[in-house]
């Protein structure tokens, strides 16, 4: 193994955790603010990824297709708090689970009817279709470092959004203390519907992105929900900060893992975790 | 006759009832009530950790579907195994399962317990998913039944749809009777007071790690045993018996059934069958049927939000006492 | 004097930046009710917290019979005969009242890990609830569950329920909160009857209470302990005084 080979998959564990930020993050505000647990994030992941291979193939091109579908992930995220979700913050977490569950097998099935059961693939776009080259006999695909790059912009945006912002100290501030919010005559509902909205269109648009990575499968929701659980047990509920180190944790043990040991690699995050659940079981960056 | 008289008859003459039905000669409906009574038996374990111990499991499909690959890599890939070693060899591999990931999981509460309990179930699905360990995505066929024989006489035949349903419906009962059994003892009581108030029954001096340690393994124990016979029911296990769509099936039944009350999960697991078995009749729905999951999400939507106390709460709701009475007597 | 049974050395708490508990030392004995007074904020049910195993102290040792038990979690402290009532009412609300007080006295007899005998047949638990709901006044109010009592019969309760787990030890939180005067009346003289064979420490606003059961009072302000001694010694000291403004302030809490 070389410094060449080690490098592309440096960058590819960085790459694939900082698009597992960009679901997680998402989930973690929507845990931390609201105290929702959400089964059905994967699938908004999931419907991005539809959405977007649907529209590339309508217009012929992933950027219009992304830029069309993002309102779209929007209104849907609106749309889900509005008649739902906001039913459930008073709720029991059972309630929840029981709630979102029920919202996986309706997003599957609906999934089945527009959009059928088969695996498709969407295309690079050509802008970005080059590659880098390494060594001799191996180089590195230019969309790769695009997104990689567009997921750091996102999350500096997002930082700056929470820490700098009037919205995202209302956002804080509704994370410790509810009622103070409410008495300060802040329109908690309206951030609420925001926050939800954002981490679906987060996790939509990471599903955009990553269309021509990895094929549109019908199980890719759940895949990444399941994964994105693990990185927020291990980042701590709420955080951030917590969310982007253990995503890029994940993403370098699972990259480095399917190449290392390939038998097992489906197991490291969940030693991860494990290991994470003795030692720190509120998460690296959890409130105790 | 008095409440008290009641509820204690009436699951023996609901047992004798069910004892009957082989009768019918109907091998489709003796077929399907074996599954209810497996999935009650399931049902039943989960309402142990959800409705009792107030732990929230959502990978409760774990020891179901590891008790059933047991089964499969426990026996004779051609011959029949044995059920005096197989079952319990089962259920003691499901219970070490959940003591190890108990001692893990049971550090976290809340969105995090939810959270971490189907993160290890989804686990042990990749294991059997992506390994060779259990025949991959296809599975594994059981090609024949477990024997349960006492010397050379043949005690039941598992193979004669009327003995296993006899023998799903006594586990069925001496799960329910076990478990009413545990839930009246001291340690039963224990269990509802974490559930109720985990805090105040850490300051009277309960060690209540262990007792919520034992709940789990206990439940995993007859998860376990609900795997095992479904194993033997279908004659193969794939990963999807573990997947969580299982683990959410389960706990939709408990909850429409009514969580907290063991008939609740029972008639939780006859409710949630028999609506599997009608919106994906073809007959009935046509091209519909194919995706009855849609109508079962929107359900279990409305279940979630108007019918909390599901079924048995509705029971419970239509024959309330006058509120005077309520307010005396109501034993726990 | 007898040998303190509980007792404290340079108890400190410290929840990020604020010190909520600092090098608190004090103890308790048998035959001795302690009253722990002060404004509100000073610390004193974080000291409970503390002394129960509620919470982890930062530093400092509590020492029960010597042994040092800060650090062991609070069912360990509990069984070792340490008593606490709680400031916010803390029973099990869908329960009944005897079913409050039977699982409280379960938690201290070997049957309490018996799977399949019935909770109830245990003559020996049954017979130490029943006592306890008969100290603390309950007994009418055995069979109602728990939710429909009124206020001041939940604190009762709360009593009762520490009690049934028989210590030897008891940290009593504001157990006047919310009672009415009769009630009031009533739980002072049970106090009083518990001081011959218990050590007692009492958190009190009451001071009508304080003075009636106090035998050694100990006043926190900000965390720190001001003064400590016998009540005549604390009423006339000098800094109590200036700390609520000449001792009139001090007695309407």
């Amino acid at each position: 193994m070389d410094l060449a080979f080690i490098l592309i998959q440096l960058l590819n564990g960085l790459q694939y955790g900082l698009l597992l930020f960009l679901v997680a993050s998402g989930l973690t505000l929507v845990f931390g603010i609201m105290g929702i647990i959400n089964l059905a994030h994967g699938s908004f992941y999931m419907v991005g990824a539809y959405l977007a291979w649907s529209l590339a193939s309508l217009t012929g091109n992933l950027a219009t297709a992304i830029l069309l579908a993002i309102p779209l992930t929007v209104i849907l995220g609106m749309g889900l708090e509005r008649l739902l979700f906001r039913q459930l913050y008073t709720r029991d977490h059972l309630y929840q689970v029981l709630l979102t569950y029920g919202l996986i097998l309706v997003f599957e099935e609906l999934r089945s009817i527009i959009w059928g059961d088969d695996v498709h693939g969407v295309a690079v776009p050509a802008l970005l279709s080059a590659s880098i080259p390494l060594t001799e006999n191996l180089s590195y695909p230019v969309y790769r470092l695009a997104i990689s790059g567009v997921c750091l912009l996102l999350a500096l945006a997002l930082y700056l959004l929470i820490q700098k912002t009037r919205l995202g100290m209302m956002i804080r501030a509704g994370a410790s203390n509810r009622d103070m919010v409410q008495s300060l005559g802040i329109d908690i509902k309206l951030i609420y519907t925001l926050v939800f909205a954002l981490g679906v269109a987060l996790a939509a648009f990471a599903g955009m992105i990553n269309a021509p990575l990895s094929s549109v499968t019908p199980g890719m929701g759940s895949h990444v929900l399941i994964i994105c659980f693990v990185v927020v047990v291990i980042g701590g509920i709420g955080s951030v900060k917590g969310a982007m180190a253990a995503s890029l944790m994940i993403g370098l043990a699972e990259t480095f893992g399917q190449v290392l040991v390939p038998e097992v690699a489906g197991m490291i995050v969940y030693v991860l975790m494990a290991i994470i659940l003795v030692w720190r079981p509120e998460g690296l960056f959890g409130r105790k | 006759m008095n409440t008290g008289t009641l509820s204690r008859c009436l699951p023996w003459v609901v047992v004798g009832l069910f004892a009957l039905f082989p009768m019918l000669e109907s091998t489709f409906y003796t077929q399907l009530v074996t599954k209810v009574l497996i999935m009650a038996i399931f049902a039943m374990s989960l309402d142990l950790l959800v409705g009792y111990t107030g732990l929230v499991s959502f990978g409760h499909a774990a020891y179901f579907g590891l008790a059933g690959y047991a089964l499969a890599l426990m026996g004779p890939k051609y011959e029949a195994a044995s059920l005096w070693w197989t079952l319990p060899g089962a259920i003691g591999l499901c219970v070490a399962f959940a003591l190890v990931t108990g001692l893990l999981v049971l550090r976290t509460r809340g969105i995090y317990f939810i959270m971490v309990t189907l993160a290890f179930a989804q686990m042990l699905y990749f294991v059997f998913h992506d390994t060779k360990l259990g025949g991959g995505s296809d599975g594994i066929y059981i090609y024949a039944k477990p024997t349960m024989n006492l010397g050379e006489t043949v005690l039941v035949n598992l193979e004669k749809l009327d003995q296993f349903y006899w023998l799903v419906l006594f586990f069925t009962a001496a799960c329910y009777f076990l478990l009413r059994r545990i839930l009246g003892s001291s340690f039963g009581r224990a269990l509802m007071g974490i559930k109720v108030n985990e805090h105040r029954m850490r300051a009277l001096g309960f060690p209540v790690f262990r007792y919520q340690l034992a709940s789990f393994a206990l439940a995993g124990g007859l998860g376990g045993l609900a795997g095992y016979l479904a194993a033997v029911q279908f004659g193969f296990v794939n990963p999807e018996i573990l997947s969580w769509h299982q683990s959410g099936a389960v706990l939709m039944m408990v909850i429409l059934g009514g969580m907290g009350t063991l008939h609740g999960a029972v008639i939780g697991a006859f409710a949630f069958v028999l609506l599997q078995e009608v919106l994906s009749n073809q007959a009935w729905f046509g091209i519909a049927a194919k995706h009855w999951q849609l109508a079962m999400g929107i359900l279990i939507m409305l279940v979630a939000l108007y019918l909390p106390q599901g079924l048995a709460g509705l029971l419970a709701k239509l024959q309330r006492k006058p509120p005077a009475e309520a307010e005396e007597g109501a034993d726990v | 004097m007898s040998e303190a049974i509980l007792r404290t050395a340079g108890l400190t708490k410290r929840f990020g930046g604020l010190v909520a508990v600092s090098d608190v030392s004090l103890d308790l004995h048998v035959g001795e009710v302690h009253v722990v007074i002060g404004p509100n904020g000073a610390g004193k049910s974080t000291l409970t917290n503390l002394l129960s195993g509620d919470l982890p102290a930062t530093s400092g040792r509590v020492m029960l019979d010597g042994r040092d038990i800060a650090g062991l979690s609070s069912d360990q402290i509990s069984r070792m005969g340490v008593g606490r009532s709680y400031q916010k009412t803390n029973i099990f609300l869908p329960f009944t009242v005897f079913e409050n007080a039977r699982l409280a006295a379960q938690s201290r007899t070997p049957y309490a890990l018996h799977v399949f005998g019935r909770a109830e047949q245990y003559d020996a638990i049954n017979t130490l609830a029943g006592a306890a709901l008969e100290s603390a006044g309950l007994s009418h109010r055995a069979q109602r569950v728990a939710a429909t009592l009124s206020h001041g019969e939940q604190r009762q309760l709360e009593i009762a329920m520490c009690l049934a787990t028989r210590p030897r030890v008891l940290l009593l939180d504001e157990p006047l909160a919310g009672m009415g005067p009769h009630e009031s009346q009533r739980m002072v003289e049970l106090i009083g009857k518990l001081r011959n064979d218990h050590a007692i420490m009492l958190i009190e606003h009451d001071m009508d209470a304080v003075f009636a059961l106090a035998n050694r009072l100990t006043v926190m302000v900000n965390g720190e302990v001001l003064e400590s001694g016998s009540p005549e010694q604390v009423r006339s000291s000098p800094a109590v005084q200036a700390a609520y403004l000449g001792g009139e302030e001090m007695l309407h809490g």
